[in-house]
């Protein structure tokens, strides 16, 4: 600039610019012109669309079940009152954990913390219940463990009083928390569930998950066990998930195909559920039920350990009928053991 | 070596080190590394949150004992703390550094770093402040520069901090209604830096000027030696505190900083025990008609607030307190809106107010269950509030468990429907998440099965919520988790709220409770 405004102001002003300044201004200029233009052209949205109804794409999930097996038992319940001891004596009736997990697998184990609550209260997934099945994962060779879950209260609270964050750091587990870059679409062919926002971090390296639930009354739907567990991978606006819970939870069974879930029975939730509150509200049960079918795991359960009337359980029934699983577990292959 | 062991280098060293200790309990001040870190301790060292809240309360809270550990080196050396200590103070000298006339010629540096008359004005506030705390209201937090700072932290600097790097400092990103009035005010006083170096510190800083005031009776002092000085006035180029120690030291000014005594060329400046006074200015200069109008000002401010009512008949729904908060009136005896609350709370659910609570709570904490609910099992804002504005309570005292079961439950507020906005009541739809996420046992709300015929004329079976009064603590889950998400179907209002006797709701006993006697009684 400053040698242009000599130019300007010497007393040779009135003298015509040189070609090669005039060539160069008017380059300068041409090629803004031309970038304007050309920035313009690429960033032109020619179309109106409407707000709310892009078109929607996403993620599909991967399949982690295993090939049904005619030898092994598909459901196995283990009556004991530890829980290492119990969920072992379960996964050796099963066939054991080598069936599930091999060498270098990289396992997602998604417990239940919905709540800021501590491990008595029987409203999330005892931490010796995630300590015990860590530990057999690892015998069996697993290279990475991986424990995820998005929870209603504050994640980090609600790892941190349920016991999970002291057993990740003492067993090395890879503990992860519900961050907004965590989560991806998820598109799935559900009776409701369509289009979700799914928690994806830990499935982008998964060869095998496992679900650890609790055994819990609910008060909408009656039971949260280890189908309605997957709910805590969704993220988004899941206080609808009311509006159509069974068809919701029922849908769950579709969504995620794991490698083996386990319903942790030895203190069950017998009421104010999901969230408890008081010792009263737990009774010890002492029962581990483990298998490769949610349906049949959550039939035992509800009968069983809840102890109530399978009949109005709606979203079993409603999964069983969508060949999701079977409800009639008796009808299974399974195999009852005392620890 | 010489030159690296300079008593600036030192001073450095030691801001270097208290910044970063600043800054290390701001971080730590979070449920997954607060541990047993004193996260308040430089809160508790202010020595004019100690005096002021003594004033107003007639106590001195708990940790706030150890601001005697800053009056000791006062009465020694002066305000020391502002040049060395505080983390605001560092802020300012350094900004002030970075963006102030620094690459200017001596000379311009020299005329920045005269005394101003203006710089008497934090007297004046430090004295509004004190006859507002006298009158009945603690004000000191606007301008106090330990609780401007921690709040400037938790509700600017790290929420925008985490806004650019994700998942930095909150695994889900933080909110604070008001922010950007923070925000700005920060940048404020930041940026008058280029007009005034260390404006703050110079011109608004109460506790400056109560440090400045204790300073008066300071042992060791600035002494310039006549016969030595050649009136280059060299030695203002550095001054921070603009306390001409070119001429006659304004002590009560002076931030100790040294840098007189190695920017002199003749070695005519030292620090000295017990210089003779004759060559000093040894008290704040402050002309008694601005001290008393300050005195109008501090008054007036309290009498305008409490007459406002909003502390009394006319308070807001919507002041619903932190778990452990004394009574109202009390409260603003204790706050010092630090938001040290804010920083520490697990679900983002306190906020700092805006005219919620009346012209005296001005970025006092209250909850809002839009952004967040208050978890039953945590009472960490009571643990790091440094003035007992919200109490230290246990969990057993909060929750009303163990030996305070007579006592039942600390409440908050009560939850009351909008049957119109209701998905079950007013809408044919299933819902209650209210009452599933309710955490008290036996759930405060509980649902009635009915079966309804649609506007179709088919029917539907769906469950109707209610909230037992006598149960809902005011934690605010079921309005925070309630899908109608822009004015929620339940909202938690302040009354019923256990602080308080004047704002309760319930009588103890009778037929409404009889749940809540039931569940004394199982227990």
């Amino acid at each position: 600039m400053s040698s242009l405004n000599q130019a300007d102001l010497g007393p040779d002003s009135g003298e015509a610019v040189s070609r090669r300044e005039f060539l160069l201004r008017l380059g300068l200029t041409s090629a803004l012109i031309a970038g304007a233009g050309l920035a313009a052209r690429k960033l032109w949205q020619p179309k109106h669309f409407v707000p709310g109804f892009e078109k929607e794409t996403g993620l599909q999930l991967a399949n982690y079940a295993l090939e049904p097996s005619k030898v092994y038992p598909s459901l196995a319940i283990a009556h004991g009152t530890e829980h290492e001891k119990t969920i072992r004596a379960a996964m050796t009736a099963l066939g054991g954990m080598g069936r599930f997990i091999q060498k270098g697998d990289v396992v997602v184990i998604k417990p239940n913390v919905a709540f800021d609550r501590p491990p008595a209260l029987a409203a999330t997934t005892h931490p010796d219940a995630l300590r015990a099945v860590a530990k057999l994962v690892m015998e069996a060779g697993a290279s990475k463990i991986l424990v995820a879950d998005n929870p209603i209260n504050s994640p980090t609270g609600c790892f941190l009083k349920s016991g999970l964050t002291a057993v990740a750091s003492e067993m090395n587990l890879d503990l992860m928390y519900p961050e907004a870059s965590s989560f991806a679409p998820l598109q799935l062919q559900g009776e409701i569930l369509k289009h979700w926002t799914f928690f994806n971090a830990p499935f982008k390296k998964a060869t095998k998950v496992i679900g650890l639930a609790p055994c819990k009354d609910h008060n909408l739907c009656h039971a949260s066990m280890t189908t309605k567990n997957w709910y805590g991978l969704l993220g988004g606006r899941r206080n609808q998930f009311h509006q159509h819970i069974h068809s919701i939870v029922s849908d769950f069974a579709l969504m995620m195909k794991p490698t083996l879930v386990i319903l942790d029975g030895m203190n069950v939730l017998m009421s104010n559920g999901p969230t408890g509150g008081r010792l009263s509200d737990v009774k010890p049960m002492n029962t581990i039920v483990a298998g490769t079918d949610m349906v049949s795991v959550d039939a035992y359960g509800y009968s069983h350990l809840l102890e109530r009337d399978i009949a109005e359980l709606t979203y079993l029934h409603k999964a069983h009928d969508r060949g999701l699983g079977n409800i009639n577990w008796e009808q299974t292959l399974h195999k009852e053991v005392q620890a | 070596m010489k030159d690296l062991l300079k008593l600036r280098n030192v001073r450095r060293v030691a801001q270097v080190f208290f910044f970063s200790l600043f800054l290390f309990f701001v971080f730590v001040t979070d449920l997954r590394y607060l541990k047993g870190y004193p996260v308040s301790l430089f809160l508790e060292l202010d020595p004019l949150v100690a005096f002021a809240t003594a004033i107003t309360t007639h106590t001195v809270y708990m940790g706030l004992m150890w601001s005697l550990l800053l009056i000791l080196p006062t009465l020694l050396f002066g305000r020391i703390f502002c040049n060395w200590i505080c983390p605001y103070g560092i802020l300012h000298h350094f900004t002030g550094w970075l963006l102030g006339k620094r690459r200017a010629d001596e000379r311009e540096r020299i005329e920045a770093n005269r005394y101003k008359k203006l710089y008497s004005l934090k007297y004046v506030i430090l004295i509004a402040m004190i006859a507002a705390a006298i009158g009945g209201t603690l004000q000191i937090g606007w301008l106090d520069p330990i609780c401007l700072f921690h709040r400037s932290m938790s509700t600017v600097i790290l929420p925008a901090l985490n806004l650019f790097v994700p998942s930095s400092v909150y695994v889900r990103q933080y909110f604070h209604v008001g922010a950007w009035i923070i925000g700005f005010m920060l940048l404020f006083l930041v940026g008058m830096n280029v007009l005034i170096p260390r404006f703050f510190c110079r011109v608004l800083c109460p506790l400056g000027a109560f440090l400045g005031t204790l300073s008066t009776a300071a042992l060791w002092r600035i002494d310039r030696d006549p016969h030595k000085c050649v009136d280059c006035d060299l030695c203002l180029k550095s001054c921070e505190g603009a306390s001409d120690p070119h001429t006659q030291l304004r002590k009560s000014e002076c931030f100790v900083c040294f840098n007189c005594i190695e920017d002199c060329p003749e070695g005519a400046i030292s620090f000295k025990f017990l210089p003779s006074l004759k060559r000093e200015v040894s008290a704040p200069v402050v002309p008694a008609r601005r001290a008393f109008l300050g005195t109008l000002i501090g008054l007036g401010f309290f009498a305008f607030g409490r007459t406002s009512g909003a502390s009394d008949r006319n308070y807001d729904k919507k002041v619903i307190r932190p778990p452990g908060s004394v009574e109202e009136k009390d409260f603003l005896d204790r706050c010092i809106k630090c938001d040290q609350c804010i920083r520490t709370c697990p679900t983002n659910v306190l906020q700092p107010a805006l005219m919620e609570s009346g012209l005296e709570g001005v970025w006092t904490p209250i909850l809002n269950m839009k952004i967040g609910f208050c978890e039953v099992n945590c009472t960490l804002c009571g643990q790091v509030c440094p003035t007992g504005a919200i109490q230290r309570i246990t969990i057993e005292e909060k929750t009303g468990t163990g030996p305070f079961v007579d006592e039942g439950p600390v409440k908050l507020g009560t939850a009351f429907y909008d049957y119109g906005r209701c998905l079950p009541w007013a809408m044919e739809t299933p819902c209650v998440v209210c009452e599933e996420v309710c955490p008290v046992s036996p759930k405060a709300i509980y649902s009635r099965e009915v079966t309804i015929l649609k506007r179709d004329g088919n029917p539907i079976t769906l469950r109707r919520p209610y909230v037992d009064p006598a149960l809902c603590i005011g934690c605010g889950i079921c309005e925070h988790e309630c899908p109608v998400t822009d004015e929620a179907a339940i909202r938690v209002s302040a009354v019923g709220e256990t602080r308080s006797k004047d704002r309760r709701l319930l009588m103890d006993g009778g037929d409404v409770s009889s749940v809540r006697d039931l569940e004394k009684r199982q227990r």
